[in-house]
């Protein structure tokens, strides 16, 4: 068996190290999930300390924002994955297309964030002097929210950086795709960016908004 | 080398079960260790290599039993030291009925005291002996930490929060007070003395301190300073919650959760009101936070507690508030956060 | 014993493979990365020394003439900092773990080996914002960074301080990636789990906790540098805030951290004492959970650190009951250790005289955090020398005593070279009882009250902190020798064959030094601790001097 060219050190069978890939980076997932349940745990507490002022503040968030952009990593979530069936079904061009979807809609999605920021400071919701809400609760609420989305949109830049280095490799060389795991790596590495978005969702959007 | 501390006094109450505590942890400590001592020196000694002694594989059903054997010896002893000497201890302190209840204020990096009757000291504690003592502590800025080794207490002075230290002095002497969670340049610096007296001699010495205003009056000044009243004056016509007879009552918050009033509720609601407003009332009340400092809250606090009749008393006859005072069970928890 | 037929063309150790300054700046070698680590690690433990040194010099006197309040907060806290995050957590790991773990389990290199080497230049980024901070005038918060001083109050330079440490702390869970992926994947045929090295299990249940533990420091960190930043009430008390939840968080991460120091150790000592007591190792299968155990049960007990905090006396209760908990596995494995030495045929080289050491210490230091689990005793003494005294006795007790066993264990396989046998033992003799007169009388002045982080103290705790200057005086001594003649050893040291100790373990098979690739013939795989032969080699023990 001719060496594939995504064959490393110290890995004699493809196979194996593929497997080893995405060991690997589930293993990373995990961390990272201890990552943002250091911010979920802060965000419980204070929440527990205060809920009333809570909900009156994510009540503040601009529901349309949010909505849209839980729709967009959703759908990168599907192109993502699809890109990876396509290519182990041999369909590399189709699959380097939905690649190239995920990745516009990734970026799409820190554009939407970056609209929202703005008007979110038009709004003065950054906690400081000119803070819009008075009271502890809501600035504490605002100060969680800057903290736990900054953090998912750097997470969200860093896998739009390794799909990209994904689509440069696999134009000419197909292969890329369903070769040595990297492709799978960046998928489960995306479809985390996604799950964490889904559970920030509810904790800053939908808060405040569902009793009356 | 002036005189080395060789041994430290037992000065209060529960000083004595810290030491039966720490020297039976050692004896059962020390006894596991000389054994395991034993062992590796007798098999050092009679398996070294070269000597003629039995060798060759034990039988593995032997292992086995041993193996389970000291894991459950292990976890007995542990379980049987945490019954013995942890159960009972941590249970929140209790206000004893005749308690001498001193406000105690750290601020980087000194400690100040004010006794009920209004004599107060700037690193010092003036103490009667064989007397309950409850100090209410808060901070001005950062975590510091009252210890006073002979007394083996200790307990952490937060900010925006009032902590509980309950104890009674049994010795008569000058103790050590130091400043134990680190806050700072002056940390070691920020020490301090125990006067523990007889009764008589405290009794004469709060006489001889000059009497600012005692906490509950200055309350009452801070009270009309604030414009407390222009709302919670009775004849006043905001529609505001009566404040007299609050303290240690449970009250009912607009998103339902019921809380007891007590000195930490008390704290939020005057320096944080938005946080969670009292059922029925609009929130019409302006945070006090950074206006009021933590001095004057203790103030407000004592005046808000003579109103709902409890003599904020000390433990002596000698005091002019009556004895025969009785006062509502207040169970204090420091946690109890609106 | 002859060495194995060599190959015609005998083929380049590692250390020769390629010998550009590029070669080493670039390998993805684990054996080169290790040897990188290594000399990393060995630098910053001379800066937190140092910083330590001057400490010590400074209690001599009870007041404080030899630095300012200020620096002296800077020091211990460099010396907090330093020795906890770029010495102790990567010492074993990153150097033998690295070097080894493939070697044992007889693979030619770790599962990533372009992460291995992201993984020390993390660590170099991680040592340039600490070296940074150094320069920026220091920090004063102590190595805990307890909110609000470290967010409101200090100016000392607590973001470039904090970020060294978030980037440090992405440097070990890489390396936790590596191994955890390397033993599932790379074992060699037949090696199944249970015929694994203890020292591979160690790195395994080290390097699950270094997964796990250390993201939520680095997100702590990161919320302490928003709010110093964008001045956040995250932790800020008067707008809300609670600095109970920093330490929470805090010391969430930082207990399952003070297991990252230790089980490295024990995986070294495994090794070393069924090596020299020529045993087979008593209760294999016990010492493999207890590893686990203690990684498992340590993210449960980090509340004993706040007993006086101020968080509710229940919580006391419960932290307390699971620290006692945590204890029993690391009972377990003393008391394996020992009967180990049960019919044995014991040799006091000098690995094995660190490993007794090392035995010996952790026990004390080990009993003594059960007082501090008893919280009646931990509220005295809380925040002074006794719990000083308590992680100095694992920390360098166990643990630095261990690092030294592994250094001398398998000096011979990194360098090819043997140590001289009596001045290693003479070091490591001096070491013990340096240390012992360093730490012992912290223990005795902090049950009589002498709180930690003081630059001046009553008079009465001079005589017990001049003694302790003095050990640490004779323990850096101590240090520096086998820095010396290990040194030496490399040029003239005699040369070693593949097997100078008689040892079980794969890494025993390749050659010392070994090549690129690790073994030349694949290795046999067989019983870790088949060491019934009675009599180790004669010729080996005695002359090895
Ligand atoms: C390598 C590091 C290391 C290790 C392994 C440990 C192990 C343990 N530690 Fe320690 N500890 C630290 C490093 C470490 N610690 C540090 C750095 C701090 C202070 C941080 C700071 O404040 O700056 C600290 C502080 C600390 C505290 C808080 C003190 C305070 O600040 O108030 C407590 C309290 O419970 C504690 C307990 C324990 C216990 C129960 C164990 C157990 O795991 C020990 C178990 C071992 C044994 C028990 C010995 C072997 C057993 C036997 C020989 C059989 C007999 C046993 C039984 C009967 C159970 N430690
Ligand atoms: C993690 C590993 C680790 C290691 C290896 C060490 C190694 C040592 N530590 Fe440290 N230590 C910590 C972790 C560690 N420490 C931590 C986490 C703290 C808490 C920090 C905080 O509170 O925030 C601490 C705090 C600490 C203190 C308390 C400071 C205080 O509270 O004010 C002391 C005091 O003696 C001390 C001593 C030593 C000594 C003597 C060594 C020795 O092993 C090092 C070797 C010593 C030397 C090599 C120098 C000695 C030489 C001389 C004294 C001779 C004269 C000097 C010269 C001529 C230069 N350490
Ligand atoms: C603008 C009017 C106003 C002023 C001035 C004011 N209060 Fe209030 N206060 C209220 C109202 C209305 C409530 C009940 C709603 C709420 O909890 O915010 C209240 C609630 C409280 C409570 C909680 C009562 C309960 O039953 O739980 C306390 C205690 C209190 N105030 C004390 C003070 C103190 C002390 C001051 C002066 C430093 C002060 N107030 C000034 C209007 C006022
Ligand atoms: Cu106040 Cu240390
Ligand atoms: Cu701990």
């Amino acid at each position: 068996m001719t060496a594939s060219p995504f064959l490393r050190p110290p890995w004699d069978n493809l196979n194996r190290q593929h497997q080893a890939v995405s060991l690997g980076m589930w293993i990373f997932l995990v961390s990272e999930i201890l990552l943002f349940a250091g911010l979920f745990a802060g965000y419980g507490v204070y929440r527990h300390l205060y809920p009333a002022s809570f909900a009156k503040a994510s009540a503040q968030t601009d529901i349309v924002f949010g909505t849209v952009n839980t729709a967009i990593l959703m759908t990168s979530s599907l192109s993502i994955a699809l890109a990876g069936g396509l290519a182990r079904a041999r369909l590399p061009r189709l699959a380097w297309y939905c690649l190239l979807a995920t990745l516009v809609l990734g970026a799409a999605f820190l554009v939407v964030k970056g609209f929202e920021y703005r008007e979110d400071i038009d709004k003065h919701l950054f906690p400081g002097p000119q803070f819009a809400l008075g009271g502890t609760g809501p600035a504490l609420f605002f100060s969680f929210y800057w903290i736990m989305t900054g953090v998912h949109a750097a997470h969200v830049s860093g896998g739009l950086a390794a799909i990209a280095r994904l689509l440069i490799a696999s134009r000419n060389e197909p292969a890329w795709l369903s070769g040595g795991g990297s492709e799978e790596a960046t998928a489960l590495y995306w479809h985390l960016v996604d799950v964490i978005w889904i559970v920030l969702y509810p904790l800053l959007y939908l808060n405040g908004r569902t009793h009356g | 080398m002036t005189g080395m501390r060789l041994s430290l006094p037992e000065a209060s109450g529960n000083a004595r079960l810290v030491d039966t505590a720490f020297f039976t942890v050692f004896g059962i400590a020390a006894v596991i260790f000389v054994a395991l001592f034993i062992l590796l020196v007798v098999f050092s000694i009679r398996y070294r290599r070269g000597t003629r002694a039995r060798r060759g594989p034990l039988p593995s059903l032997l292992r086995r039993e041993i193996e389970i054997g000291w894991t459950t010896a292990t976890t007995f002893v542990a379980i049987f030291i945490f019954w013995w000497f942890v159960g009972g201890f941590t249970l929140p302190p209790r206000a004893a009925p005749n308690q001498l209840e001193i406000h105690v204020v750290a601020k980087q990096w000194m400690w100040k005291a004010e006794h009920p009757d209004g004599a107060r000291e700037i690193d010092a504690l003036h103490l009667p002996v064989n007397t309950p003592i409850r100090l209410v502590m808060t901070s001005e800025d950062v975590i510091h930490s009252f210890f006073v080794p002979a007394f083996r207490l200790k307990q952490d002075v937060l900010p925006a929060r009032s902590e509980v230290l309950a104890f009674t002095p049994t010795r008569i002497g000058d103790f050590h007070l130091f400043c134990a969670e680190f806050c700072g340049t002056q940390h070691s610096r920020m020490t301090g003395d125990i006067v523990v007296m007889t009764q008589p001699d405290y009794a004469g010495w709060v006489r001889r301190q000059p009497h600012g205003d005692n906490l509950v009056r200055q309350g009452e000044a801070l009270f009309a300073k604030f414009g407390c009243g222009a709302c919670h004056a009775p004849e006043s016509q905001v529609h505001a919650p009566k404040l007299a007879g609050l303290y240690g009552t449970r009250v009912t918050l607009a998103d339902g959760r019921r809380l007891t009033a007590d000195d930490a509720y008390l704290r939020n609601a005057i320096l944080h009101p938005r946080d969670g407003t009292v059922a029925g009332y609009a929130p019409i009340m302006p945070d006090y936070a950074g206006v009021a400092g933590p001095a004057d809250i203790d103030a407000l606090i004592a005046y808000l507690k003579s109103q709902s009749g409890l003599k904020s008393q000390s433990g002596l006859k000698s005091q002019s508030s009556p004895k025969s005072q009785s006062s509502p069970k207040s169970q204090s928890s420091p946690q109890a956060d609106r | 014993m002859t060495d194995a037929a060599l190959p015609a063309r005998p083929v380049p150790d590692y250390l020769h493979h390629g010998h550009t300054i590029w070669s080493w700046l670039s390998t993805t070698d684990h054996k080169r990365i290790g040897i990188l680590f290594a000399v990393s690690i060995t630098l910053f433990f001379t800066i937190g020394a140092v910083a330590i040194a001057v400490v010590r010099l400074e209690l001599l006197t009870p007041a404080g003439d030899l630095v300012s309040d200020d620096t002296y907060n800077k020091l211990f806290t460099l010396h907090g900092i330093v020795m906890v995050w770029f010495f102790l957590v990567p010492s074993i790991p990153v150097t033998f773990g690295n070097f080894l773990l493939p070697l044992m389990i007889g693979a030619k290199d770790l599962a990533f080996p372009r992460i291995n080497l992201l993984s020390w230049y993390l660590y170099l980024g991680g040592a340039a914002f600490t070296v940074a901070t150094i320069i920026a005038g220091g920090v004063d918060t102590g190595w805990t960074f307890y909110t609000p001083y470290s967010t409101m109050f200090s100016n000392g330079a607590v973001l470039t301080a904090v970020a060294g440490v978030i980037v440090v702390g992405f440097s070990s869970v890489m390396t936790g990636v590596n191994f955890i992926a390397t033993t599932h994947m790379l074992r060699a045929p037949g090696m199944t789990w249970f015929r694994l090295p203890l020292f591979v299990w160690a790195m395994y249940a080290t390097s699950l906790v270094m997964v796990l533990a250390t993201p939520v420091l680095a997100m702590t960190l990161l919320l302490i540098m928003a709010e110093r930043w964008f001045e956040l009430p995250i932790f800020d008390p008067s707008r809300g805030g609670d600095p109970l939840l920093f330490q929470h968080l805090f010391w969430f991460y930082s207990h399952p951290a003070v297991y990252i120091m230790v089980l490295p150790a024990m995986g070294v000592a495994s090794e070393i004492i069924a090596c020299f007591a020529r045993r087979r190792l008593f209760g294999y299968a016990f010492m493999v959970y207890a590893l686990i155990g203690i990684a498992v049960i340590g993210f449960f007990v980090w509340g004993h650190h706040m007993f006086v905090s101020g968080q509710s006396p229940y919580a006391n209760v419960v932290f307390s009951f699971l620290s006692f908990m945590v204890a029993v596995p690391s009972a377990i494995k003393v008391f394996n250790w020992t009967a180990t030495l049960y019919r044995g045929s014991i040799v006091f080289t000098a690995p094995m005289l660190y490993a007794f050491s090392f035995l010996g210490l952790f026990t004390i230091g080990g009993l003594t955090g059960l007082f501090l689990a008893t919280v009646p005793i931990d509220i005295h003494v809380t925040d002074t020398y006794f719990v000083v005294a308590h992680f100095h006795y694992i920390m360098v007790g166990a643990s630095v005593s261990a690092f030294f066993g592994g250094l001398h264990f398998w000096w011979p396989k990194i360098t090819g070279r043997l140590y001289p046998e009596l001045w290693a033992r003479f070091a490591a003799v001096l070491m013990f009882f340096g240390f012992n007169l360093t730490f012992f009388p912290q223990f005795v002045m902090g049950y009589l009250g002498m709180p930690r982080r003081y630059h001046v103290y009553p008079p009465e705790f001079q005589v017990y902190h001049v003694l302790s200057t003095g050990g640490a005086a004779l323990l850096g001594g101590a240090y520096l020798m086998p820095l010396a003649y290990l040194v030496w050893s490399l040029f003239y040291g005699r040369r070693a064959g593949a097997n100078p100790w008689e040892a079980q373990g794969l890494e025993w098979q390749a050659p010392s030094p070994p090549p690129h690739d690790n073994f030349l013939t694949p290795p046999r795989v067989g019983d870790p601790y088949d060491y019934h032969p009675p009599e180790g080699p004669a010729a080996l023990m005695d002359d090895a001097a």
